[in-house]
């Protein structure tokens, strides 16, 4: 169960206050937490609870949804304790920054900048915070729902026409 | 019966436009250039099997040195630029064949990443449908581009200055 995951447990003890849902699916905890203290607890999962792989980062777009619009997702695996586990932080529209997490772990540069291009969260003091996969002088953030998916410059698909 | 050949066995005559023709459609250098999966295909119709060379289709390395080149897969917007770079680095006269759904109309991707076939950009002279195309249909647009080349008007006459090329239509 959750409750009894050793991460969670250590998280409730020393940062009780940031935590904000602890749900467990199939065997995968989810610990969402609130942005104030992400590096924090990220800096604590990496050096006193061995997760020491950045699997993954990266955000949900929930247009209309949920009150927060954007939520980050790191993805973190712990090799010599063979356990995933998975951190959520909701990111608001208004104030559509986060820490970055490279000063954690290196592998997070080039995510965040994925995350900088397609969905347009700024991650403050980051090295290197350029676009990766679209052209330099690309316009928006492809990966918000509501980007046109054709492109800004086309008419949208209507569906085939018989 | 009836044909004079004066000059002996070992002497054709015709015209300079079908000489010249005739030496561009033997040696049609493409450009080695993939995009995507039907790149993989383009390389299988080079290899042993199917065997370009017999056409005198030999991939070069260098745009320099090449004279057609194939769109092999999706062309995004970010990759349009290098290919126009490499278009324009082709000395004249050069072809474009459009190999493939990606490279004729964008085909599954009509998303905002993707170009809606390649004759936005550069102008194409034979159309390969196919996801991807079968190496035979590959050889068979290779073909027509020789019908192609083949039938040009003024091809001698162009290559010393004298007025333009004129391009033959193949259906």
């Amino acid at each position: 169960m959750a409750e009894n995951n050793r991460a969670v447990l250590k998280l409730k003890e020393k940062f009780a206050a940031s935590i904000i849902d602890v749900v467990e699916f199939r065997g995968e905890v989810t610990v969402t937490v609130a942005k104030d203290s992400i590096i924090d607890i990220l800096s604590f999962l990496k050096l006193s609870l061995q997760y020491n792989l950045l699997t993954d980062l990266t955000a949900i777009d929930y247009l209309g949804k949920k009150e927060d619009r954007f939520m980050m997702v790191y993805l973190l695996c712990s090799i010599p304790n063979k356990d995933r586990l998975r951190i959520k932080t909701p990111v608001s529209e208004a104030d559509c920054r986060i820490p970055s997490a490279t000063q954690v772990w290196g592998t997070a540069n080039w995510l965040e900048r994925e995350v900088f291009d397609l969905f347009g969260v700024t991650f403050d003091e980051h090295p290197d915070l350029r676009r990766i996969l679209m052209t330099d002088d690309w316009v928006g953030h492809p990966l918000r729902k509501d980007y046109p998916l054709q492109g800004p410059d086309r008419e949208p698909y209507k569906g085939r026409l018989s | 019966m009836g044909v004079e050949n004066p000059l002996g066995e070992n002497i054709i005559t015709t015209s300079l436009d079908k000489l010249v023709n005739w030496s561009r459609k033997s040696s049609i250098w493409p450009m080695t250039f993939g995009l995507a999966c039907c790149a993989i295909e383009m390389m299988a119709t080079g290899a042993s099997h199917n065997d370009l060379d017999r056409f005198g289709i030999i991939f070069r390395a260098s745009p320099r040195q090449s004279d057609c080149i194939i769109i092999a897969g999706t062309v995004t917007k970010k990759m349009l630029p290098v290919i126009k770079t490499v278009y324009e680095q082709m000395p004249e006269p050069k072809w474009v064949i459009a190999m493939g759904a990606c490279a004729c109309s964008g085909g599954i991707f009509d998303t905002y990443s993707v170009v809606q076939g390649i004759d936005e950009a550069l102008p194409v002279d034979v159309y390969i449908p196919g996801c991807p195309p079968r190496p035979e249909a590959l050889l068979f647009g290779l073909i027509k581009l020789q019908d192609k080349i083949w039938n040009d008007k003024n091809s001698f006459g162009s290559s010393i200055g004298l007025g333009d090329r004129i391009e033959s239509v193949v259906s």
